[in-house]
């Protein structure tokens, strides 16, 4: 009533006006090199002031293409590539990759080799979360536990380079087994690190958890759904995080998981503070585990001794007897004879699922693989759970999704 | 000596000054930049700079092998690093804004240290200290605040001519973080200076005169500042780390989201001023809390340096006496800086909006109620 009166125009100047203050979106390029996407992720944003109103993940910057890598070569030659899969945890990924292609050929591997899997698969975990946990804290700004956490896993590194011979580029195991039994009083260093880690990590989390401003960058940020995690197909510490109870370590155990004591965290509210949470909670149960890895080790073989055209004999016969080094020359050569087939297995590696599609013509070298990295799949979610937000909370659910390009890009 | 410098034509006593800060103050925020790297070093377990050594000082037995480990070279080594380095000019950039930006941010910094007095001298002829400072002006800390807020020119001016978006978004969040806590810090330090005035007489907002209402030695005349108008120290603190762009409030340069800020185009000597302003503007703002909250050059609350004076009989050693108030004030004002690490080091950042809403919501209306609680106190008390 009153504009009729007052002003005839007014609907034409506010219009003039509205158009005049709509605010105009910026596009942002964040990455491929930014000191927060961990690696060469890009996110294309578009933001209106601080709000982000776009997010767009573009891949593809650290692609090597590993699944056509590996129909190049013997299923032994591609475990140094799954090594750069998931870099963080690459004895996690040699676990996932051995179990896979024995599948394919219905191989049972011993206990000691099982129970040396499992010890370095949660070593991995432990180091991927440390690794993930501090990197997240530089996210938010809190430099100091990253090196905290650091410390702690640079420990696990001297542990993996006894066992294996390089910290990094681990590449332990071998289809049947594993490429070398534990050293003489590694175990009893395992568990004095176990020893020693708990109290610490309990002071790396209480730094973060009990924080008022990590709480109030992370708690209600980024919040995933239990419906949209499991529709855009997030596994892991992300996936439990929105209250998904999913570890195949429990539903679909594999290497004896089902013989251990241990529980699956997850989260309440699906927030960034949630998965951080899962994440510090996991490596706790990770500690529980090794524990009892350790305390019941079997004795007996570390790799499957009557699988002769698969593991390669022990170096001590090959030097001795004819047969042997026949058979150690064919199995370098050729690779391990797998029957024709196809197998699909998945691990429950420290990012989420780590799927292995093994399809097989008979022979050495596998007729196609292809990988399902956690990471791909934890990243799909992006352009959902980044709207709305702050460009800096873009980066704190970056941290907290905690992906690897190595893996996500392959 | 002393004689001789006030025999000087006054120009040249200004250059002198003027001279005498930047040769305080650029070593000063060197070593803050080295104690920071050796601050962090401590904090996170690690041995922190401790490598580089020039030849002839690895000789000397334990003098150079300690200055290696304190990593003094470093420091030299990257200092000298950045003045050689090319400088880089990107062409996108508008050259004449982006030029000068590092100055505006270095110019104000050292021109509100010299009005900050920093120590006190013995006037044996009347028996009583007299403050030492370049220029004792009568505004005071009003003159830190009109200079020192200058210092937001050379942040938006660095965002918006590097024509780059990491730096402009970096210089927008400046603008409106500096400006927002400007107020707050005003209002908190109000109290103090009402307290330093009584109603009636000429008002004063002299920083030295602070430090004389702290020198005393009866209750209320010895107690500094700090115990008595806690909330003002607190709040003047929380906007000093605010408007100095020290984590938790690093929102212009946030280097988690904004790569490097407004300085993200910056390099090599350029880049270096930007650093060398920062630690100066911290240098700055240490200084001015002391002054003002933490009893400037006295040792202790109740324990003037004229009591040190008295007790250990210096009257006849002016010099002494100066020295000894500078060395405490400097000391003050290094754990002022370490404070600042020490925090940078051990919290994690907020969020640009947070920062919006603990300054607006939060901290003003804190400052307006601290400001009426001591409106009333100060008049009951008159």
């Amino acid at each position: 009533m009153a504009t009729e009166i007052a002003f005839p125009d007014a609907a034409a100047k506010n219009a003039a006006a509205a158009a005049e203050s709509q605010s105009e979106s910026m596009s942002l390029s964040m990455g491929p090199s930014h000191p927060s996407t961990h690696g060469v992720l890009r996110v294309q944003l578009e933001i209106d002031g601080e709000i982000v109103t776009k997010a767009d993940p573009v891949l593809g910057y650290l692609h090597r293409g590993d699944e056509k890598i590996a129909e190049n070569m013997t299923y032994n030659q591609f475990v140094p590539y799954t090594d750069r899969l998931d870099y963080l945890a690459p004895l996690a990924n040699n676990v996932a990759y051995a179990l896979a292609v024995e599948k394919l050929v219905g191989l049972q591997i011993p206990p000691r080799c099982a129970a040396i899997r499992v010890l370095v698969s949660e070593m991995a975990r432990i180091s991927s979360h440390l690794m993930g946990l501090g990197a997240y804290g530089i996210d938010v700004g809190a430099w100091t536990v990253f090196l905290y956490s650091f410390e702690e896993r640079e420990k696990l590194y001297k542990l993996f380079e006894e066992l294996t011979g390089a910290r990094f580029t681990t590449s332990y195991t071998r289809i049947g087994g594993v490429a070398r039994d534990v050293p003489p009083g590694w175990l009893e260093k395992v568990g004095a690190f176990c020893d020693q880690f708990s109290p610490i990590l309990e002071e790396v989390l209480a730094l973060l958890a009990r924080n008022r401003i990590f709480l109030d960058r992370t708690e209600g940020v980024g919040v995933i759904s239990a419906t949209d995690a499991i529709a855009y197909g997030l596994t892991g510490p992300n996936l439990r995080g929105s209250g998904v109870a999913l570890d195949l370590r429990k539903d679909r155990p594999y290497l004896g998981y089902e013989h251990y004591d241990f529980e699956v965290p997850v989260g309440t509210k699906g927030d960034s503070y949630d998965r951080f949470a899962v994440r510090g909670e996991e490596m706790r149960q990770s500690v529980r585990i090794i524990k009892q890895v350790l305390a019941g080790f079997p004795s007996g073989d570390w790799f499957v001794r009557d699988a002769r055209r698969i593991f390669a004999p022990p170096k001590d016969k090959v030097l001795t007897s004819m047969e042997e080094l026949i058979n150690n020359f064919m199995i370098v050569t050729e690779g391990p004879q797998m029957p024709a087939g196809e197998a699909y297995f998945e691990a429950e590696n420290p990012k989420g699922i780590l799927g292995f599609y093994v399809v097989s013509k008979g022979g050495g070298v596998p007729w196609r693989m292809k990988i399902r990295s956690p990471s791909f799949c934890n990243l799909s979610i992006l352009p959902k759970v980044c709207v709305g937000e702050y460009i800096a909370d873009v980066v704190s659910i970056l941290g907290s999704l905690d992906f690897v390009m190595g893996e996500c890009d392959r | 000596m002393a004689d001789f410098y006030f025999s000087l034509p006054p120009l040249l006593r200004g250059f002198l000054q003027g001279l005498a800060v930047v040769l305080v103050i650029f070593p000063i925020a060197g070593a803050s930049s080295l104690a920071e790297r050796k601050v962090s070093a401590w904090i996170q377990g690690r041995p922190g700079p401790n490598r580089a050594i020039v030849p002839w000082f690895a000789a000397i037995p334990f003098l150079g092998r300690f200055l290696q480990r304190l990593g003094l070279f470093h420091l030299a080594a990257d200092g000298g690093k950045l003045l050689l380095k090319e400088e880089p000019l990107p062409g996108h950039v508008h050259k004449f804004y982006y030029t000068i930006a590092p100055w505006l941010g270095l110019i104000p910094a050292f021109t509100t240290i010299t009005v900050v007095p920093f120590g006190a001298y013995w006037d044996s002829a009347m028996q009583t200290m007299h403050p030492l400072v370049l220029a004792n002006v009568d505004i005071g800390i009003l003159a830190v605040f009109a200079i020192g807020s200058l210092g937001v020119y050379s942040v938006i001016l660095a965002g918006w001519s590097s024509n780059s978006k990491y730096p402009f978004i970096g210089s927008i969040r400046a603008s409106t973080q500096l400006s927002s806590y400007e107020i707050s810090m005003t209002l908190a330090v109000l109290p103090v200076f009402m307290w330093i005035n009584s109603p009636g007489s000429d008002g004063s907002l002299s920083l030295a005169r602070v430090v004389e209402f702290q020198s005393g030695t009866h209750f209320l005349g010895g107690l500094w500042f700090v115990f008595l108008m806690p909330l003002s120290a607190l709040i003047f603190l929380i906007a000093l780390f605010a408007e100095t762009n020290r984590l938790p409030f690093d929102m212009p340069e946030s280097e988690a989201d904004l790569v490097g800020g407004f300085h993200t185009e910056y390099g090599a000597f350029k880049w270096s001023l930007f650093f060398v302003a920062e630690y100066a503007h911290m240098i700055v703002g240490s200084a001015v809390f002391v002054v003002l909250f933490l009893g400037g050059w006295n040792p202790l609350p109740w324990v003037p340096v004229a009591s040190l004076v008295h007790w250990f009989h210096l009257e006849n050693l002016p010099f002494v006496v100066g020295l000894v108030s500078i060395a405490i004030f400097l000391a003050k004002v290094i754990f002022m800086i370490f404070f600042f690490m020490w925090v940078r080091w051990t919290l994690p950042r907020f969020r640009y909006d947070q920062v919006m809403r603990i300054g607006w919501r939060r901290l003003l209306p804190l400052a307006i109620a601290n400001l009426i609680f001591y409106i009333i106190a100060i008049a009951l008390l008159t």
